[in-house]
């Protein structure tokens, strides 16, 4: 679904990623970790199509086409998702409007027609119980005055009503309490199926606790240094990054990810 | 792929759909002003005696004041030599009778414009007036307001039928010793729209007034009188378009409301006249004196506008709050993009006891747009209990525009209670890409964006005005992105 082959982006003219490679298959989930300022963000935005970077080298291909042509929308319009790890507020507008329209580009895209407000409304009841979102929060405008853990469940109420086929969280989790945390990993899990695939960007092994990964890489000066499965998390989890990093710049491979 | 940075720009960028000219057969002085032009305007509409003293008083008034240059605006000099001050379709000239008798080339424009005048066609629950260059060409809906009492009518049907009203209201909100525009006005003012609304009567539609600008190096003089009498409402909206010209045109119009006792009025703006074009040819200089008079106790005048065209816009739509317990309200959206300037804002006088001001302004400015806002908050020594709340927002588009904000207050009475808010905000790079990696295009993200910061204003405005405002102001931030 996705091939990300050696991609090297610069940003504010300071390299961030120096070569990353990544390989996404349908049905699969792919965790990636590392230390704070490492690159992970980048690489999601990037993903999404932020235009703040500057791709040196290196390319994607997204269900066969070259993703780093396409315009933001049209990639969403795609099946690409991401949920921020700073939601952004849009002052006025509401959580549903701001919806509708999102998932009406998306299926206008795809050659449906919008849906009707009657369905509409069914989906967002639906998907508001899944998520065991406040009635008051989808009538709100988008993302203003939420609270750090309602903005992260509002992303996940999101993907879960516009369903991507591709949808990179990037730390979702942090901000969430114990209960919201495991409503959103059920959120995700019931999404999951052999035509999906996420990326998901976390600090924490108790996310993966709940989303289980197919493979955990980590993420280190803007390089994949070590790609395992759910089992590196926990061995992260424990040792912390240090014992990747010192005296070891070659990149380790383990599983068969890349 | 073009950054959003050049999206923003191109939709800052989009074309005027209004610009097209109408071919009537004009009966137009020539340029320029002495009191022969004055006399002959005078004379064209049959005026009574007291309207033409009052209108050589203004003008000659007005050879003794200068332009103001004190907003924060700049343009050449205007030469008032140059200007048309009368200009009439041709068979028009004394006002309309019935549609039947209207010219079919004018109805086609109403209906270009989206303003069919056939009352079947018409939007259900609003009666139109609509203004041509110098005059007023058809009222809608009249017999139906007559049998309420109520009064609807271009100003020179009122100064022929209700002149004891004129005579005892012209000028009495807006003097025309008030500014240089004022006076100019008062002496050379053609027509403009005229509303009497009885004691406890709501009037059950929406009034409004469309005006054009058509003619050639025509200005556009208009009066508007709107008055409720004790205990009643009226709701009323103005639109405002011109065709595309590579000279300014002069729209110089003054409005007077005045509420009695327990009296509402709610004036709409929905200005959209020709802009200029890209490099700041032509364009309308929209130099406006608005001002109401909240003469009774209890009584209120709410006005909102959305500003999206001229070339320069220059108004203060106010509020003299004389009666106890009355209430101001100013509403504004004006969006400034390509080459516009405004300088814009509003005047709330208090005089009253326990009077109270809510003042909103949102201010949008996109390309090489300039946008101030100019608010004067005035507390007079017996207003006590007065309260004033101001909100003040800018978004900028892009980087090559301006936002300002200019707040004067004058506080005479210790009890009185201010407040007041600002902000400034660049649509942010942020919010677009959350929009875009959404599925929503760049277009559809900065009409969102706009949209919502502009909410509380435009929620003000009448149901189908405020969809209609809402699609001039995404229509406006339209560009080639697809
Ligand atoms: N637009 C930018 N301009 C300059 N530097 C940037 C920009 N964006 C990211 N960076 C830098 O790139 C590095 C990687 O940032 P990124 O946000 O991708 O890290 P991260 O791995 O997501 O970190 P965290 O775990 O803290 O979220 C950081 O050092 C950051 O300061
Ligand atoms: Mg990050």
């Amino acid at each position: 679904m996705l091939e990300v082959k050696n991609l090297c982006v610069k940003a504010a003219g300071q390299e961030i990623l120096r070569g990353v490679n990544l390989s996404v298959k349908a049905g699969e989930v792919h965790s990636i970790m590392g230390p704070n300022g490492s690159g992970k963000s980048t690489l999601a935005q990037v993903l999404a199509g932020r235009d703040s970077y500057e791709i040196t080298a290196g390319e994607v291909t997204f269900q066969g086409q070259d993703l780093l042509e396409l315009a933001p929308e049209d990639r969403a319009r795609q099946g690409v998702f991401l949920a921020f790890q700073y939601p952004v507020e849009i002052p006025g507008v509401s959580n549903t409007y701001f919806l509708r329209a999102s998932l009406n580009a998306i299926r206008k895209a795809r050659g449906e027609e919008e849906i009707s407000a009657m369905d509409f409304l069914g989906l967002v009841r639906e998907k508001m119980a899944l998520l065991k979102m406040d009635e008051s929060l989808i009538s709100r405008p988008v993302n203003e005055g939420f609270s750090g853990g309602e903005k992260k469940r509002n992303e996940v109420f999101q993907m879960a009503v516009l369903e991507p086929c591709l949808a990179i969280m990037d730390e979702t989790d942090s901000g969430l309490d114990i209960d919201a945390l495991k409503i959103v990993a059920e959120g995700v899990n019931r999404l999951r199926d052999e035509n999906r695939a996420f990326i998901v960007v976390t600090h924490y092994q108790r996310l993966l606790d709940h989303i289980v990964p197919d493979y955990v890489h980590v993420l280190s000066a803007g390089r994949i240094i070590r790609t395992g499965d759910s089992g590196l998390a926990r061995e992260l989890e424990e040792r912390g990054y240090s014992w990747l990093t010192e005296g070891n710049s070659e990149v380790v491979t383990s599983g068969e990810a890349v | 792929m073009p950054t959003d940075t050049e999206r923003i720009h191109e939709i800052a960028d989009q074309e005027y759909k209004y610009g097209f000219y109408t071919d009537v057969e004009a009966d137009s002085i020539p340029p320029g002003l002495d009191e022969s032009v004055v006399r002959l305007i005078s004379a064209k509409k049959e005026e009574p005696e007291f309207l033409l003293e009052w209108r050589l008083k203004a003008y000659q008034h007005w050879l003794t004041l200068s332009e103001p240059k004190w907003p924060n605006v700049d343009y050449p000099t205007i030469d008032f030599q140059g200007i048309v001050y009368y200009s009439a379709p041709k068979g028009q000239g004394d006002g309309p009778k019935s549609l039947d008798e209207v010219d079919p080339e004018l109805l086609e424009t109403y209906k270009k414009l989206g303003i069919p005048l056939e009352e079947q066609e018409l939007l259900a629950g609003v009666a139109v007036d609509a203004v041509f260059d110098s005059v007023s060409v058809a009222t809608t809906f009249k017999d139906k307001l007559g049998e309420l009492g109520i009064i609807f009518c271009s100003f020179s049907e009122a100064v022929r039928e209700h002149s004891a009203l004129i005579q005892k209201y012209l000028g009495s909100v807006v003097p025309y010793t008030d500014n240089f525009y004022a006076a100019l006005n008062s002496a050379v003012f053609s027509d403009g729209s005229f509303c009497y609304i009885p004691e406890g009567v709501r009037c059950p539609m929406e009034l409004s007034t469309y005006f054009r600008i058509n003619a050639k190096n025509t200005g556009q003089f208009e009066r508007t009188l709107i008055i409720a009498e004790k205990g009643s409402h009226v709701s009323y909206l103005e639109g405002c378009t011109a065709p595309m010209r590579d000279e300014n045109q002069l729209h110089a119009a003054v409005v007077e409301l005045v509420t009695h006792d327990d009296a509402q009025i709610k004036y709409s703006t929905i200005q959209n006249w020709y802009p200029g074009d890209d490099e700041g040819k032509g364009g309308i200089y929209n130099f406006v004196t608005k001002r109401g008079k909240c003469l009774g106790v209890n009584s209120k005048i709410s006005w909102t506008q959305v500003e999206t065209g001229s070339a320069i816009t220059w108004k203060y739509p106010s509020v003299l709050l004389l009666g106890d317990n009355s209430i101001g309200e100013f509403y504004s959206v004006a969006l400034t993009k390509k080459r516009q300037q405004a300088d814009t804002g509003t005047k709330m006088i208090h005089v009253g006891k326990n009077t109270r001001s809510n003042v909103v302004s949102k201010g949008i400015s996109a390309g090489h747009g300039q946008n101030t806002y100019r608010g004067l908050i005035k507390i007079g020594k017996g207003a006590k209990g007065a309260r004033n709340y101001t909100q003040c927002d800018s978004m900028l588009i892009g980087d090559q525009c301006g936002a300002h904000t200019f707040p004067y207050i004058e506080v005479k009475n210790s009890t009185a209670h201010m407040e007041h808010e600002a902000s400034t905000s660049k649509i942010g790079e942020d919010q677009m890409f959350y929009c875009q990696s959404r599925g929503l295009s760049a277009e559809d993200a900065v009409s969102m964006i706009v949209s919502g910061f502009c909410k509380e204003v435009l929620k003000q405005l009448p149901m189908e005005f405020a969809v209609e405002a809402d699609r001039l102001l995404s229509v406006n931030l339209e560009g080639s992105v697809g």
